[in-house]
């Protein structure tokens, strides 16, 4: 298939204006011996013979099993509106909005996505949007070191055990360091995690509602923090603030997560997107792209990428990041998302999720031997102890077709018999029942 | 244009949510629920979509107009391979990583496995890993597996990163984030890292060295593999920034040259949209005694040619969740699978063929700084228009004028006045001919009417935006 569209007569007067007598010769610069030593790549194809292959891949995918698992992903609902209007090539085929003038579409929508962050999180200054969930708790601990100017953090580990390893990646080259408080059974040990900040500490990082469902109250834990000049940095999942207190609210400097649920299909890992906020005196800390509201030449409103000046192709090495891009296109979708939702459908959503998982839980604990471990309250995910090893009995539920939850085992050394439990707005009635009953054959036979 | 919030009605509804079917639940405890309602706003669908949509007609787009912004190539994203991106929607990347549960998930596994092959055979590296979330993610990633890969041979004394001046400002900023300390060697007169500099720079203390080639200029290094080569001699490592590989395929593996590490941008080569700054991908491919230090988990392929999530134990752990951006990378491997080899070979080509035309019909008018022939871009300087006083930033707003966007100015920084074009190879010869007469007429016009050129844009919903007052009064989301 030709996308390069001149004809050889163009190509030929073309050649004749550079001056040279073929096209080959344009790489005349690259020395003999420099040159591919292998291109071994199969013939192109139709696009009706690629989309049969695609096809094929995608059918082997998975997404016939019913999802009880979350694990930081959640399927959720996607107004037909986020798929259509994101679909607009204006916006998909568009670059980073270097050229304010001609880019308006653009920032206009990060500046509205900023605003809803900033509401849903409580905070006063969001940025663009970073990659995803894990690397957005990463900046976050290091938007913490450039703040307090020290170089520890206090990583509580009921985080997203995934979010955990790329914090402690992201720390090792610094020679920073992150010290991990374990859980007090499914809920932050917040005792603990006071005793561990010290003159050292740039921040403590928890999780609401954390890896195993639990929902917790971090405002003393703010306040404790703040005593010690460390930060408190809360990692969130963005539907459970329909409901739950949010990381402004809590005290927190910094609130961060994965917006995926909102209006990102699961896609098998991706694109996601991070989102990142914060207190307005904090600002220039900010990693990433940055939009901001100005007047244009005869006083009319406009938007352009602002505070360039912390970034990569100005600072080079002592830019606050090497983030050049965000992840817009996804941001876009989360804020057409949140928008046709509204307010009212955004805290009913939330509502729906509390309400199903509670119905699940009710359903789950009536189970022969099955309780729960989170000992307070849940948003819609929480964590059942089994009477026998997890894992075992996710792989049975499997092959019935239903992901019943993610075994902690691999995560919690020792929570052998710990299965964490996902119920969305998504799953009916019907798909909880089949999961108690299916529960109910495993642990029987 | 009004903010969506400022069309919001109390008490309007979007999207209606599902009904339950369940019974409630006792409250939420008020303890922990939030006080303050979230401040969405409050439309209909229709307000919506017509907000959306009329916003996503201020935008310039690759599918409305010529996009010459170069380094980043801005190439024409086949429509067809959207649809193939799309297919994975409901595909959950926990899966695999449950027990039992890699056997459903073949398809996408299959995928990154294949992306990864694909890619290793077009940079001539050893073995690819997708999980960077971006070309500047990358890097950082490569240059941890460098670091990675100096420490596990006790070799701890390695603290600096070279990069020539003219390389893109992720590149010092991703080895900063590594841990690593800077040195920039300034371009020689003939457009390159100056090579007695680069010598006397390199010692037993320098971990990498991070390049790009053919460079920001555009310009093919004739001198690179004998970089790679000293490079290797005082035990450092080569980094391949593969933003410019558009230029080269088919025609130049950076594993054959000497490169042990390599990034490619998927959203500049393989043809996947950026959506106005991102998604992108950055997988990032090595040489094989730099395989231990991957990123776990790696899918691999098993005897019995089924795909399996594998634990990378010796791995720098994991850059991101899952697999990378797996849509955008299905994307990617679509894209190559429905070009083929001739297909790739003939992207270069043709992207370099109208790099060429461009650059041999503007040279007259425009100052070239270093007139050779160029790979897939070329880079002027606006230094004879600014003797009236025209900027680069004037031509640029005034293309804006005329239906194109700009291409990339003041970068490279060592070019004063850079104006820097990459057509791709999706241009035909009659849009490259209006271009370069839009060209030439600025270069008129800075000598006749400067003026003229500094009310430009004066056709778009806004005019010249006050940056300025943008940075000092920080206003980033609406009160």
């Amino acid at each position: 298939m030709g996308y390069c569209p001149n004809t050889p007569d163009e190509i030929r007067e073309m050649l004749a204006v550079i001056g040279a007598g073929s096209i080959e010769e344009l790489f005349a610069p690259i020395p003999a011996e420099l040159r591919a030593k292998s291109f071994d790549l199969p013939p192109g194809m139709s696009e009706f013979e690629l989309m049969r292959i695609m096809r094929e891949k995608a059918a082997a995918g998975g997404a016939e099993i019913v999802p009880f698992i979350g694990g930081g992903i959640y399927d959720h609902i996607i107004p037909a509106a986020v798929d259509h209007l994101s679909s607009r090539a204006e916006f998909y085929t568009a670059y980073t909005p270097y050229q304010p003038e001609c880019s308006q579409g653009t920032l206009q929508a990060l500046f509205e996505y900023q605003s809803v962050i900033c509401r849903l999180t409580g905070m006063e200054a969001s940025n663009a949007s970073l990659y995803d969930g894990g690397t957005a708790v990463a900046e976050a601990a290091l938007m913490s070191l450039r703040i307090t100017e020290r170089n520890r953090v206090v990583l509580d580990a009921s985080i997203n055990p995934l979010h955990r390893e790329i914090v402690t990646g992201y720390l090792h080259g610094l020679s920073a360091e992150a010290v991990e408080v374990a859980p007090d059974g499914c809920g932050s040990d917040l005792k603990r995690l006071i005793d561990s900040i010290d003159e050292e500490t740039a921040a403590v990082i928890v999780q609401n509602p954390n890896f195993f469902g639990s929902v917790q109250d971090f405002s003393e834990l703010a306040v404790k923090a703040h005593e010690k000049g460390a930060l408190l940095i809360i990692s969130g999942y963005p539907i459970a603030l329909g409901l739950v207190a949010s990381p402004g609210e809590m005290g927190a400097d910094i609130a961060v997560g994965d917006g995926q649920s909102l209006g990102n299909p699961l896609s098998f890992g991706g694109p996601y997107f991070g989102f990142i906020a914060t207190r307005k005196r904090f600002i220039r800390n900010l990693p990433g792209r940055i939009v901001g509201e100005t007047i244009d030449n005869q006083g009319r409103r406009g938007y352009v990428l602002t505070l360039q000046a912390r970034e990569q192709h100005i600072k080079r090495h002592k830019a606050t990041s090497n983030i050049c891009s965000n992840q817009s296109l996804c941001a876009l979708r989360g804020l057409i998302f949140c928008a046709s939702l509204g307010r009212k459908g955004f805290e009913e959503l939330a509502v729906l999720n509390y309400d199903k998982a509670q119905y699940a839980k009710s359903r789950l604990t009536g189970v022969k031997g099955v309780s729960v471990m989170n000992a307070g309250t849940t948003f819609n995910e929480f964590t059942l102890s089994l009477p026998k090893d997890a894992a075992p009995v996710v792989e049975k539920l499997l092959a019935c077709g239903v992901a019943a939850g993610v075994p902690l085992v691999q995560y919690y050394p020792g929570m052998d018999n710990a299965l964490t439990v996902t119920v969305t707005e998504k799953r009916s009635k019907a798909e909880i029942d089949r999961l108690a009953a299916l529960l109910e054959e495993a642990l029987c036979s | 244009m009004q903010l969506i919030f400022e069309k919001s009605v109390p008490g309007r509804n979007g999207v209606r949510v599902p009904l339950s079917d369940v019974p409630k639940a006792s409250p939420f405890p008020d303890a922990l629920r939030r006080k303050e309602p979230v401040l969405l706003p409050e439309v209909s669908e229709l307000d919506l979509v017509r907000h959306y949509t009329n916003l996503s007609r201020r935008n310039f787009s690759v599918d409305t107009n010529f996009y010459p912004l170069g380094s980043c190539t801005m190439k024409y994203n086949t429509k067809v391979t959207e649809n193939a991106g799309g297919l994975f929607a409901g595909c959950h990347p926990f899966l695999p990583l449950l027990p039992g549960g890699e056997r459903l998930v073949q398809g996408p596994l299959s995928l990154v496995h294949g992306l990864e092959q694909q890619l290793a055979e077009i940079t001539g590296m050893d073995e690819v890993t997708t999980q960077p979330l971006a070309g500047a993610h990358g890097e950082m990633t490569g240059i941890m597996v460098i670091a990675a890969y100096h420490k596990a041979r006790g070799d701890k004394k390695r603290k600096y990163v070279i990069v020539p001046d003219s390389s893109h400002g992720t590149n010092p900023a991703s080895a900063a984030m590594a841990g690593y300390e800077i040195v920039t060697i300034p371009t020689a007169p003939y457009g390159d890292m100056d090579l007695e500099q680069f010598k006397n720079a390199m010692n037993d203390e320098v971990a990498a060295v991070m390049m790009t080639c053919p460079n920001t200029l555009g310009l093919f290094n004739p001198h690179i593999a004998e970089i790679c080569a000293i490079a290797h001699q005082a035990g450092a490592l080569t980094y391949y920034d593969g933003a410019n590989l558009n230029a080269i395929l088919g025609k130049v593996r950076p594993g054959d040259v000497g490169f042990d590490v390599i990034h490619v941008n998927l959203h500049k080569t393989f043809s996947t949209p950026h959506g106005g700054g991102g998604p992108g991908s950055g997988p990032v491919g090595v040489k094989k005694g730099l395989i231990p230090y991957l990123p776990t988990p790696r899918v691999q392929r098993k005897g019995d040619g089924s795909f399996a999530v594998e634990a990378h134990p010796e791995g720098i752990g994991r850059v991101s969740d899952f697999f990378g951006n797996f849509a955008i990378m299905a994307r990617a491997y679509a894209y190559i699978t429905l070009l083929g080899r001739e297909g790739l070979i003939e992207v270069s080509e043709h992207a370099v063929l109208n790099a060429n035309y461009i650059m041999a019909r503007l040279k007259g008018e425009y100052e070239l700084p270093f007139d050779q022939t160029c790979m897939h871009e070329c880079v002027f300087s606006a230094s004879r228009q600014l003797q009236d006083g025209v900027h680069a930033i004037d031509i640029a707003k005034y293309l804006i004028d005329r239906g194109f966007h700009p291409p990339t100015v003041y970068f490279p920084l060592n070019v004063k006045e850079a104006i820097m074009i990459e057509p791709t190879e999706t241009e035909s010869k009659q849009t490259m001919d209006l271009f370069i007469d839009v060209m030439l007429e600025a270069a008129r016009i800075a000598r006749e009417d400067p003026e003229a050129l500094h009310r430009a844009p004066v056709t778009t919903p806004v005019g010249r935006l006050d940056e300025t007052r943008a940075a000092r009064a920080q206003q980033v989301c609406c009160e």
